[in-house]
């Protein structure tokens, strides 16, 4: 089979075997949840509740006024415990509502129209999506309605549904696509109508065969516009820019978004969410998220609730195996943060937890560069990572800039192939943030 | 698995502590069990590695290097192997040494000075003095890598800037050359390399000695057999880019076709460049090294057709019979220079 894909890359070993063919399974409804009022890229929610209110499953308790934002609401029934600043799985802390289950369920009724592709308007789909407070669910947490929400001068030809799920151990996408291709497929049809385009492709990564088979299938039944691509096994495919590359051979300029070349990208489970939107009235108050990782003992595919303590979600998976040092990783292990601290909660972004122990874990030591072009040879980007290392170590961030530090999108291949064991993304991170900082006005 | 941590740990071990990572320092630990202790180890993402570290890279170099060194004696009988291990040994000391004086964490088992030793070793004649050896490893990890800052720091390749030094030091003996006598029961009998032959007599030397090794020259330069099985070894592990060795070849091929259609009774034919010196050993193991050869595509082949150009111009018109050793000598000293030049475009970058 010819696949496409993009230049450079690695192929780490994938390890998804583990929960790859597992079916999902339903956790139980958390006794408490703690529920950030920030779990997008952009303004963070003001909360609309207060200490001791009585809120009802998929009630709003957060939202702000502004475009680039996405409202929050309650995963659970039950009594408002805390609006504390509380550890957050990306970094630092947020504040937090946290809600103390009353163990009633809602059932959400189907609405019959929600689907109907007559009656729906992309200004309609945009609102919708908003007041569920869905986001890229890929991991980079963006407010979806702004993705739908293209400049009157871009014209959008295609619309991408990425199912690649390159980082290893991660499988959410894998089985949302087998198990509920027609919600992936119906919210694809429902971006395509929000953008007004024409064409929709998905990329899958030829290690799904079996999600190809399915979504194929039902591609043929429900939308024959919509083309399957199916994509050679490598990492990052599932960056934006790369998916782009590999499924439409388009290079997405510098500094660009995917819309100035014609293309919205979203992630099978964003249009699932989409889906349940219209069809449910249902926001985004649960996902898919794969507990995974050598370090426990029965990994899984959960559907949890957001606000899910991650302690919580892995005694759903029998717990930690005994003993010794582990990373406990929000994502993968490729691009995911590591954890210290069990009590945060998974997020709308979090589409795995993955705990690594014994000699997975990574050496702490590194070595001088050898210069073996390993880095180099991996960068999707093209860049010269040991050399970007080098000089963000040094604070020599004009040359940073000129060798395209900024370019980075810290995917993690160069880190990954070193010999040498150096920190590389780690190190180019800091560049970055190096050279904000000395561009911020009046630091000079 | 059990087996590959092993291997980590020995590796740490063996390569010491150059620098630790202040960011990875476990971070909590809370009880989640009355006996089971939890240590959290936090970093900067990526949290998996590939398999591969420096010691595993150099001792497949080393494997690799094993056809041409077990070739070498048998050809050349015990001499061959008395250089060999006089080379490894006086490289491992010194680096040892250095190390030692630059209070630097020592480093010699990782493999490099081994292969510095044996590359060293298979440019010299057989019957090059053992103190000569030793004086010439000393100056290929003394002046080629410590003094440059060691392993990865370095802008000529170690060994065959240790050749350079003796063939400044020892003019006469490193171009002394004894023809191979397996199995005669002569010792030694003086005679020219097929370059020299070539170059001073006009005569020429079946290719199919040269391709097996049963010529005169030095150890690790005769036998391209040997050479080739190593360097496909190295391509198979992926240690080595397959654009170095063949655009280094490639490139004498050609050029040395150039002359050769021009006046092919004056000059040698392309196949005699490839086969005769040490182009071969040079091609798979010298201007693969990868602390000396650039990192980019374009640069890596600027620099073997440089290269590949520059050994037939010494071969043909300079002054020696061999041109291998400068070739990749000088185009060594541009290398920081062509990966300067030779930028790749980035990802959705306009030029």
């Amino acid at each position: 089979m010819n696949l496409k894909t993009f230049k450079h890359g690695i192929h780490p070993l994938y390890c998804k075997e583990l929960t790859a063919r597992k079916e999902i399974e339903r956790a139980p409804i958390p006794k408490t949840v703690t529920v950030p009022l920030q779990q997008h890229l952009g303004t963070p929610c003001q909360p609309l509740v207060k200490k001791g209110d009585v809120v009802e499953e998929g009630q709003k308790i957060g939202d702000v006024v502004t475009f680039v934002t996405a409202p929050v609401h309650s995963p659970i029934s039950g009594k408002v415990k805390d609006i504390e600043r509380y550890p957050y799985p990306v970094g630092g802390k947020v504040l937090s509502v946290v809600i103390e289950s009353n163990e009633e369920v809602k059932e959400w009724p189907e609405n019959n129209t929600g689907l109907d592709m007559d009656l729906i308007t992309p200004q309609s789909i945009r609102d919708a999506v908003r007041e569920a407070g869905i986001v890229g669910m890929g991991g980079a947490a963006f407010p979806t309605h702004v993705k739908l929400s293209p400049p009157k001068d871009k014209k959008i030809d295609t619309v991408i549904m990425n199912g690649c799920e390159c980082e290893p151990f991660l499988t959410s996408d894998h089985s949302l696509m087998l198990e509920f291709p027609e919600k992936v497929l119906w919210g694809m049809k429902v971006i395509m109508k929000a953008v007004n385009a024409q064409k929709g492709d998905r990329g899958i990564e030829e290690n799904k065969l079996d999600a190809i088979n399915i979504i194929q299938e039902v591609v043929r039944d429900i939308s024959p516009e919509i083309e399957v691509v199916p994509l050679e096994t490598k990492y990052p495919q599932g960056a934006e820019k790369m998916l782009i590359k590999a499924t439409l051979n388009r290079d997405v300029p510098m500094g660009k978004l995917p819309l100035d070349v014609g293309v919205v990208v979203n992630n099978v489970g964003t249009a699932a969410a989409i889906y349940d939107a219209l069809k449910f009235k249902k926001p985004l108050i649960e996902r898919i998220v794969t507990v995974s990782g050598n370090g426990l003992t029965e990994p899984k595919n959960l559907i949890l609730r957001i606000g899910t303590s991650f302690k919580e979600a892995i005694e759903n998976c029998g717990g930690m195996i005994e003993g010794g040092e582990r990373v406990v990783i929000n994502g993968g292990p490729m691009m995911g943060v590591a954890q210290t601290d069990l009590d945060v909660p998974v997020i709308k972004a979090t589409s795995g937890i993955t705990v690594l122990t014994g000699d997975e874990i990574k050496p702490k030591i590194y070595h001088p560069c050898i210069k073996c072009a390993g880095c180099v040879e991996a960068c999707p980007v093209n860049l010269m990572p040991y050399r970007l290392g080098d000089l963000a170590r040094l604070s020599r961030v004009d040359e940073f800039k000129r060798w395209g530090g900024l370019s980075c999108v810290e995917c993690g291949c160069c880190s990954f192939v070193c010999p040498a064991r150096r920190p590389l993304v780690q190190w180019i991170r800091v560049g970055k943030v190096k050279l904000r900082e000395e561009d911020k006005p009046g630091s000079a | 698995m059990d087996k590959s941590r092993e291997g980590k740990v020995k590796g740490r071990r063996q390569t010491g502590e150059c620098m630790k990572e202040k960011e990875k320092v476990p971070v909590s630990a809370n009880k989640t069990d009355e006996s089971i202790v939890e240590r959290f180890v936090v970093s900067s993402s990526p949290h998996l590695l590939k398999d591969i570290n420096i010691p595993k890279i150099m001792h497949t170099v080393v494997i690799a290097l094993a056809p041409a060194m077990v070739v070498s004696i048998y050809f050349f009988g015990i001499s061959a192997l008395i250089l060999i291990l006089t080379c490894i040994i006086s490289s491992i000391a010194t680096e040892a040494f250095f190390q030692r004086l630059r209070k630097r964490p020592i480093t010699v088992y990782d493999g490099s000075a081994i292969i510095t030793g044996i590359l060293l070793a298979l440019t010299l004649p057989p019957s090059f003095p053992v103190l000569g050896a030793v004086l010439g490893s000393v100056f290929a990890i003394a002046i080629g890598k410590q003094f440059f800052g060691g392993l990865g720091y370095n802008i000529f390749n170690p060994a065959l800037l240790g050749r350079a030094f003796l063939q400044a030091t020892y003019p006469v003996l490193i171009t002394t050359w004894s023809k191979s006598l397996a199995g005669s029961g002569i010792d030694v009998v003086a005679a020219a390399t097929p370059l020299a032959l070539m170059k001073f007599d006009g005569e020429m030397t079946p290719y199919l000695d040269m391709f097996f090794g049963n010529i005169s020259g030095s150890l690790g330069e005769t036998s391209v057999l040997a050479i080739i099985v190593g360097g496909l070894y190295l391509r198979y592990k992926g240690y080595i880019n397959w654009r170095l060795p063949l655009g280094y070849l490639g490139a004498i091929f050609f050029f040395g076709a150039i002359f050769w259609l021009f006046n092919p009774s004056k000059y040698p034919a392309p196949l005699f460049h490839l086969l005769a010196g040490g182009a071969m050993l040079g091609a798979w193991f010298m201007v693969t090294d990868m602390v000396t050869s650039p990192v980019t595509p374009l640069g890596q082949w600027i620099f073997v057709i440089g290269a590949g150009i520059l050994v037939v111009i010494i071969r043909l018109f300079g002054g020696l019979p061999e041109g291998v050793m400068y070739s990749i000598l000088l185009m060594n000293s541009i290398v920081p220079l062509l990966d300067k030049w030779t930028r790749p475009r980035i990802f959705g970058e306009v030029r």
